[in-house]
């Protein structure tokens, strides 16, 4: 192994380097084993990306009609020819709509009712029913902030230029001005994905020695705990930090998501990061006495840090308690980090204010797998 | 496997069934990481989905930056505080509150200008009112963008600056009139439960067994492989259902979750999808035969579509046609719909039978393709 004659620093004895090279080939040995740690983060990033949206498209949805008027017909060719809607069919009668919600077959339901385009012409604000299923209510309120929308240009739109009433409100967003969902779920999912790959490694390192009984041998062998410690994190940081940044790469070249902040800092950040998640992988890892155990107490840990990080929906929505829990998690810091420096050109002091809790995670974690490392040898 | 002492006896025997339930089911319970997943990781998950997750609008963080202290612009910034949609900071300079946007601890703000109540008064063009959000979370940004018009409209009304809305939409939520996220999601939650038993913990259980070379172990004493497969399934399928019963009576009592189909059609529909899962499990295990292997691809194949692909967070009709394609094959989908309706809407046979017969069918499929490679590695 010419790994083994490279110049490593100082620090690194003939022992911890041999070590290091073991783990780093046990790892990377297995075929099957390879294409799960390359192959397949990327490609659940590619499948991930178009499934996680929060917007509403293609929904069906029927109409009741009970106006003969003309402003009825208006009002629907401007809902049919909205974007969210895939597919618009009009019912009869109200068993019908009914059916259609209850059934699934529908998003939502709209009742207009029979005068109502005698109330449109006379000024008036003119009733609209919208009956939402449910079972799919986040959906369906994203899809009734749309007919709102409509809704209230619907009134405007006939009225000569000299009678438009003035625009009052301009909407601005930042950072991203036309809400591509894409720039968005993106960085997010690097994040998580970028999470998994060195935690799963780092979990199983232990836990496969201690089942397999090679365990009890190195800690016979005149290594120290510490050395142990390096020797299994070293490895998983590198191919974690490795695979980090070529996600990181693929959001950038691959999705197109505008990078604006510094590929230094972010860089930097991405190793904090990396570090304090093998860091809870060795604790959870050294725990266990097995890969079954090590794998399922990952899973179990792994599941409430992605709730809780701000993946998929806010933190301050969550109790206050869960919220200070969040600050414990990793991933909820790096998060913020790694959007930031796509889209807004975060500031250094920003950065810098999400990474010192992740210096303190890392440190906090590995001492404690030292110390756990330890306690086997008494 | 037709020859020797596997074909003696074409008749299963109970005997050897019993036997075998009882060794597996004992080696499930001593393992405390099957507890974990079975009965702890399930209560954190519902309490999370019940508590944390949530998609609601509420409290969202804005600035309202008054530029100057008129009685219309002191007027509609009160109107913002008292909206419950937000938690409004204020300000007076728009360069106070930036940086907080860029840094994630606003989502938005709004200027109520200098010149407001002059551009009020004289019907002036131009906007009113400005509104800026963090773009960054497109969907929050909607939300804020759309609550924060609807409070400056809803303030012109009232002052009769703005003529009423041609168009006045009322909506009605069905089956969840007070729009908990709670009710949702805690069906769902129960959905991804069963993933997680049926197919994460039979893939690891039997890679583990394949690991150990006590797979094939039992292959050679006199059960048949039926028999050693039934075995094998059965535990963990009760523990599947075991984990539904808690489920559901904490999102009765602790969750307020109503159950409006009945009993049997819940207890039904997570007996037929624990088929699919368990057959997923026992396919992933066969294929892997390592327990690394078989983590991975159980979390990849099992666990991440139930999360992503089955409309349980996403809208399955809002993915592009290939994305939507690949939600068929994934036997949480019907099952997410399916627990869905029952909780919230009834036992609505035209949404839980063609569920049933889905999951039925891939679990056929699972089941199939198990037999197919367990009888090739035998044979090897």
């Amino acid at each position: 192994m010419n790994l083994l004659s490279w110049r490593w620093p100082r620090i690194f004895n003939t022992g911890l380097r041999a070590q290091i090279i073991k783990e780093l080939l046990l790892t990377l040995r297995d075929r099957q084993a390879r294409i799960f740690l390359t192959v397949s983060p990327l490609m659940q990033l590619l499948l991930f990306t178009f499934s996680a949206t929060l917007e509403v498209q293609n929904a069906t949805v029927v109409v009741h009609n009970q106006d003969t008027g003309r402003w009825s017909q208006e009002l629907m060719a401007d809902l049919s020819a909205a974007r969210f809607v895939g597919e618009m069919r009009t019912v009869a009668g109200n068993s019908d709509l009914h059916d259609a919600i209850q059934d699934r077959e529908a998003l939502l339901a709209i009742v207009i009712p029979p005068d109502f385009s005698r109330q449109v012409a006379a000024g008036q604000p003119a009733p609209l029913q919208v009956i939402i299923d449910g079972r799919r209510a986040n959906a369906g309120q994203v899809a009734m902030g749309y007919i709102e929308t409509i809704a209230s240009r619907f009134g405007t739109r006939y009225l000569p230029p000299s009678q438009q009433p003035p625009e009052m409100i301009a909407v601005r967003h930042w950072f991203n001005p036309n809400l591509i969902f894409i720039w968005f779920i993106v960085p997010s999912l690097v994040g998580t994905m970028a999470m998994l790959v060195p935690l799963m490694v780092a979990s199983m390192s232990i836990a496969r020695e201690r089942e397999l009984g090679t365990f009890d041998q190195l800690l016979v062998s005149p290594t120290t705990p510490t050395e142990i410690i390096i020797a299994k994190a070293l490895p998983a940081m590198a191919i974690g930090s490795v695979l980090g940044l070529v996600m990181v790469g693929a959001g950038v070249f691959g999705f197109g998501v505008p990078f604006h902040g510094s590929v230094l800092a972010l860089g930097f950040a991405t190793m904090l990061f990396i570090m304090s998640v093998v860091g809870l992988g060795l604790m959870i890892s050294s725990i266990c006495a097995t890969q079954q155990q090590a794998m399922l107490g990952t899973f179990a840990t792994t599941v409430p840090m992605i709730l809780l990080s701000g993946f998929a929906t806010p933190i301050e929505n969550m109790p206050e308690i869960l919220q200070r829990v969040a600050e414990a998690i990793p991933a909820k810091h790096y998060l913020i980090i790694l959007q930031g420096s796509f889209l807004k050109a975060i500031p250094l002091a920003e950065i810098w204010h999400n990474a010192w809790p992740l210096a303190v995670i890392a440190v906090v974690t590995l001492v404690v797998a030292v110390g756990l490392v330890k306690s086997r040898l008494q | 496997m037709k020859s020797g002492k596997k074909s003696s006896g074409h008749h299963l025997s109970p005997g050897r069934i019993a036997a075998l339930i009882r060794k597996e089911s004992l080696q499930a319970v001593r393992d405390p990481s099957t507890l974990l997943i079975a009965f702890v990781l399930p209560v954190v998950l519902l309490f999370l989905f019940a508590y944390a997750v949530s998609l609601d609008i509420r409290k969202v963080p804005i600035a309202v930056v008054l530029e100057a202290d008129t009685e219309a612009g002191q007027s509609l910034a009160a109107a913002f505080a008292a909206s419950r949609y937000f938690t409004v900071q204020p300000a007076r300079d728009r360069r106070e509150v930036a940086g907080e946007l860029t840094a994630g601890r606003l989502k938005g703000y709004v200027v109520i200008p200098q010149d407001f109540e002059r551009r009020i008064a004289s019907g002036q063009r131009g906007p009113w009112v400005q509104i800026i959000t963090d773009g960054s979370e497109p969907n929050r940004a909607t939300f804020v963008a759309g609550y924060a018009q609807g409070v400056v409209k809803n303030w012109l009304e009232m002052r009769g600056l703005a003529p009423p809305s041609a168009v006045d939409v009322r909506s009605r939520v069905w089956f969840n009139p007070e729009l908990e996220s709670r009710r949702i999601l805690v069906p769902g939650a129960i959905a991804i439960i069963m993933t997680l038993i049926g197919t994460l913990l039979t893939a690891l259980v039997v890679a583990r067994e394949w690991e150990r070379g006590t797979m094939e172990a039992l292959f050679s004493t006199p059960a048949r492989v039926a028999e050693i497969l039934i075995g094998k399934m059965l535990p963990y399928f009760v523990l599947g259902l075991l984990a539904t019963l808690g489920s559901t009576v904490l999102a009765l009592t602790v969750f307020d979750v109503p159950l409006r189909g009945s009993w049997g059609a819940l207890l039904l529909l997570s007996a037929v999808f624990m088929m699919p899962a368990l057959g997923q499990g026992l396919v992933i295990s066969v294929l892997a035969k390592n327990q690394f292997i078989a983590c991975q691809f159980a979390l990849f194949t099992g666990f991440m579509p139930a999360f992503l692909l089955s409309g349980f967070l996403f809208e399955i009709e809002s993915m592009p046609v290939v994305i939507r394609a690949m939600t068929y094959a994934v036997p949480a989908r019907y099952f997410v719909a399916a627990l869905q309706t029952v909780f919230l809407a009834g036992d609505v046979w035209p949404v839980l039978l063609p569920s049933i017969a889905a999951m039925l069918a891939i679990g056929a499929v699972f089941f199939a393709i198990a037999r197919v490679k367990l009888r090739r590695s035998l044979d090897r």
